[in-house]
């Protein structure tokens, strides 16, 4: 298990007094949460191994509440920890003992709808789906559709740059999110872009989105939305071997067709969506790939053809193509329900997130399936095919001793060989306090010391959200310090400030 | 005046690192082509990138292309294209807006974030780069990001080095995703009678299903107060989709043209250039970046301080490029005009090209709030504490 930082035994000895200042900061008498009951259910987030009951939980409701909250905390020197909905699956919104935990479940008004300029301005507390449930009538959608979608919120979607299984064609929330206002820790707003494309200056609303609430806290986003497309069709395929579909993906790509999304599960992820769901996927099948072509009809038409040719070609043992909506639905069912149905094949289940060049798929699954006989431990395997980003999900019992460890070491080595195979620790979920201490296998001291001067750039006290993302704590007076080379600073002449 | 020539990042570090210890900043370049971009005002010791060419990585079916930051575009284009594939944010030449000969760079290009008219459906150049390597001002090399498409994986470095002008970081490896080139495009013209019906055409078109990847309205009477013009709404993919949407689109409008592809091409290119308005050289030429829906009225309340000007709108009119002769207009009242303008409707206004002696009486980029102003000065400093990379070049301070 990870550690935390130690907590400030002097905020921890100032709780009923912090408790008392916040409540004349927020308005609604239950925007402040104290008793230990109440805060229960804001102890952990998506990664459920980890547990923290928060300091004191505040609920704002205004921009201003927010500023008065980050104000007093800043003056008093008390850590903050921002959290949407609390489905992140790494941590990043893991309470700290001694944090106030800054909800924004209340700020849950879309603002407006601007279909001349195809964007919608919300607060960050509304979910990603009903950003699209307030536009569909009118043919519109907002693209990125992390698997959460029905209880993830925009703003958390910022914090962690969140994904979907259509991020190929269609981008990250990054490509998605044209404005943002946030409150620094300093409990200045600033505005970020807004409903015109680019910034003036330094492009820092791109350093936002994904920034996991280390740097300034969301009170409200632009994002871009886009027609919905009038045709969509899936292709269901089978194929003998992992390889034999992943070379389907990469000459799909190599034909010039980018899908609206291709997954691959392997045999037991297949096994374990088919009991779930029955779908009638291809049981015999090593490898299942689900292809979805989005356009106009003449263009699905076409490109289905051409898909179905080509995985053909590299040897797939089946082909089916939806006919109708419902079975292009079906074909999703499972792959949508593959996180839980694998669940009933173990009591718990650990869900890693590397990215991989996609050319190197085969000989990680090889390597996976090396470690399984090493750990112990049975995985099944999810993959965003397009883009590389797999999702092996560990099975273990958390009720057997030295399990949960087990699958934690397991994790850690398949994503230390994403790094090595020219991949990355995190695609989609974020580093969090999951990855946290993986972070070196990636970069090294320097990187980690840029990131880390950026971030005192925004929050030099460190309060905001501390003890994720970085190894190490962030010490912004020691970062500004010149290099000392054998007792002697690097250029003596220079004037230093 | 010292002129470096870098080969390798090792040596971009050692230059840099004698830079702060000699306290003589230094001016950044590439390929040279957009040093009219900017503050005038440049450190008199010079580090040109061009000394670090060459592509490292290129897989096609990976979707991802390395190359040193300051390999030539031509070259990266050419291989792409020989690939069938291309940088989708459609970089655009700005050798003749800018009146600059010379070979653009990769690394240029990104530092100053130039995206082409597929911005308005495919992105900009911040949203292709997907990592780097690059020395900072303390002459520390140091990377972020990764060599594929889909990363979180600490603070996203590539948007924040993307439009930065070399006053952060000098790049010198550049990892950056690719896209398939489309088969065919095919364009539609719609004949406008004012900016507004234009940018209502548009806006019909870009929110349609069709997947328009690029609309510009190039008025034919440029110079007239009434912008009678023609729309140009592309459409691109593969021919039995282009065929479709360009039939279908065409029953959106009334009158209408087709551009064969080829033809199409050529104009895309030229509209990317902004060589529809370029005329006299001796123009003012403001870039602004606006709501769409606020075109044409900005335009309309900017005639008082431009009585006359020639404009292009692209990116479905949240691009407006405007030139006005400099013997009619004072260039201090006219930005300063437009700026108010725009500031009450969201975007931000570049004085794109104007005389030396001019550029130096208006800060060419939009100015900022105190707060956002204060915040760029500490990212600034978090990357060049010293003030060596282009200091100025942006704003005052950073």
């Amino acid at each position: 298990m990870l550690k935390m930082p130690e907590p400030d035994q002097s905020v921890l000895s100032r709780r009923s007094a912090i408790v008392t200042a916040l409540r004349k900061i927020i308005h609604d008498d239950e925007g402040v949460i104290d008793s230990e009951l109440e805060r229960r259910p804001y102890e952990s987030d998506g990664l459920t191994a980890y547990r923290q009951l928060p300091l004191v939980v505040v609920l704002p409701e205004t921009t201003k509440e927010v500023v008065d909250v980050l104000r007093y905390c800043r003056r008093e020197n008390i850590k903050v920890v921002p959290r949407g909905a609390g489905t992140s699956l790494s941590g990043g919104a893991l309470p700290l003992e001694d944090a106030v935990l800054l909800g924004m479940c209340k700020f849950k008004r879309i603002i407006d709808i601007d279909y001349d300029n195809r964007c919608v301005v919300t607060q960050p507390g509304v979910t990603n789906l009903a950003i699209t449930h307030a536009v569909q009538d009118r043919g519109f959608y907002y693209a990125p559709d992390p698997s959460s979608q029905i209880a993830c919120t925009i703003g958390g979607n910022v914090a962690e740059n969140s994904g979907g299984v259509h991020c190929l064609k269609y981008g990250l929330t990054t490509h998605n999110v044209i404005g943002v206002e946030l409150v620094t820790m300093d409990g200045e707003i600033i505005r970020l872009g807004g409903k015109h494309l680019d910034a003036a200056g330094y492009d820092l609303l791109g350093i936002i989105v994904g920034s996991e609430g280390l740097l300034g806290v969301v009170t409200e986003v632009t994002v871009r939305i886009l027609p919905k497309p009038t045709g969509m069709r899936a292709l269901l395929l089978g194929f003998p071997s992992i390889a034999a579909a992943s070379d389907t993906v990469a000459a799909i790509i190599a034909d010039g067709i980018i899908p609206a999304g291709m997954e691959m599960m392997d045999r037991l992820a297949t096994e374990a969506a088919e009991a779930f769901v029955h779908a009638n996927y291809p049981l015999e099948a090593e490898a299942v790939l689900i292809v979805e072509l989005d356009g106009c009809a003449a263009e699905v038409d076409h490109l289905v053809a051409q898909v179905e040719r080509i995985a053909g070609k590299h040897g797939a043992t089946s082909c089916r193509i939806s006919m109708s909506e419902e079975e292009r639905l079906l074909f999703w069912a499972g792959r949508k329900a593959a996180f839980p149905a694998v669940g009933r094949l173990a009591p718990d289940y650990y869900c890693m997130d590397g990215t991989i060049p996609r050319r190197r798929l085969a000989e990680m699954l090889d390597r996976i399936r090396e470690m399984e006989g090493q750990y112990g431990l049975r995985v099944a395997n999810v993959f965003h095919a397009g883009d590389g980003n797999l999702h092996p999900l560990i099975l273990y019992d958390a009720n057997k001793p030295g399990e949960l460890e087990r699958a934690e070491s397991f994790g850690n080595d398949i994503l230390r060989y994403c790094v090595e195979l020219g991949g990355v620790l995190t695609g989609e979920h974020g580093v969090g306090v999951e990855k946290r201490d993986l972070m070196d296998t990636m970069f090294d001291q320097v990187d980690l010391d840029q990131q880390m001067r950026l971030k005192c750039a925004f929050d030099e006290g460190s309060l905001l959200n501390p003890g994720k993302v970085f190894p190490q704590l962030c010490r912004c007076a020691e970062l500004g310090r010149e290099h000392v080379h054998a007792g002697k600073v690097r250029f003596p002449d220079l004037p230093r400030f | 005046m010292n002129l470096f020539c870098p080969v390798n990042t090792a040596e971009v570090a050692e230059i840099i690192s004698e830079t702060v210890a000699e306290q003589r900043p230094l001016e950044i370049i590439g390929g040279g082509t957009k040093r009219a971009l900017g503050n005038v005002e440049r450190p008199g010791n010079r580090l040109k990138t061009i000394g670090l060419t060459g592509v490292i990585d290129y897989d096609p079916a990976e979707l991802v292309l390395t190359a040193r930051a300051g390999t030539p575009m031509w070259e990266i284009e050419d291989l792409l294209e020989a690939n069938r594939q291309m940088l989708a944010f459609e970089p655009p030449s700005w050798q003749s807006l800018l009146g600059s000969d010379g070979e653009a760079t990769l690394g240029g290009v990104l530092a100053c974030n130039l995206s082409g008219p597929r911005r308005v459906r495919s992105g900009a150049a911040r949203d292709h780069l997907l990592g780097f390597s690059a020395v900072n001002g303390r002459g520390e090399i140091w990377r972020a990001g990764g060599k594929v498409v889909k990363n979180v994986t600490g603070y996203d470095m590539c948007k924040l080095l993307t439009g930065s002008y070399g006053t952060l970081s000098v790049l010198t490896e550049v990892s950056i995703r690719v896209l398939p080139r489309p088969e065919t495009s095919a364009s539609i013209i719609v004949p406008a009678n004012t900016t507004g019906d234009a940018v209502r055409i548009m806006t019909e078109a870009l929110n349609s299903e069709h997947e328009v990847s690029a609309a510009a309205f190039i008025p034919t009477n440029s110079s007239s107060a009434k912008k009678t013009g023609e729309v140009v709404i592309r459409i691109e993919g593969h021919a039995p989709s282009v065929e479709f949407r360009a039939a279908a689109l065409r029953q959106l409008f009334a009158r209408t043209d087709r551009l064969p592809e080829v033809a199409s091409e050529r104009l895309w290119c030229e509209i990317a250039a902004v060589e529809p308005m370029l005329g006299n050289e001796m123009d003012f030429i403001w870039k602004i970046s606006c709501p769409a829906s606020a075109a044409s009225g900005l335009l309309h309340s900017i005639q008082d301080a431009i009585p006359d000007p020639r404009i292009l709108l692209d990116w479905g009119g949240g691009l407006i490029w405007l030139a006005a002769s400099r013997f009619q207009t004072d260039v201090v009242t006219a930005t300063s005009a437009i700026r108010s303008a725009v500031d009450g409707v969201g975007g931000h206004v570049t004085l794109i090209r104007a005389p030396n002696d001019v550029r130096n009486l208006v800060a060419p980029f939009h100015p900022q709030s105190p707060a956002l102003a204060a915040l760029s000065e500490r990212v600034k400093t978090a990357f060049d504490p010293h003030r060596v990379l282009n200091p100025g070049r942006m704003y005052e301070g950073v």
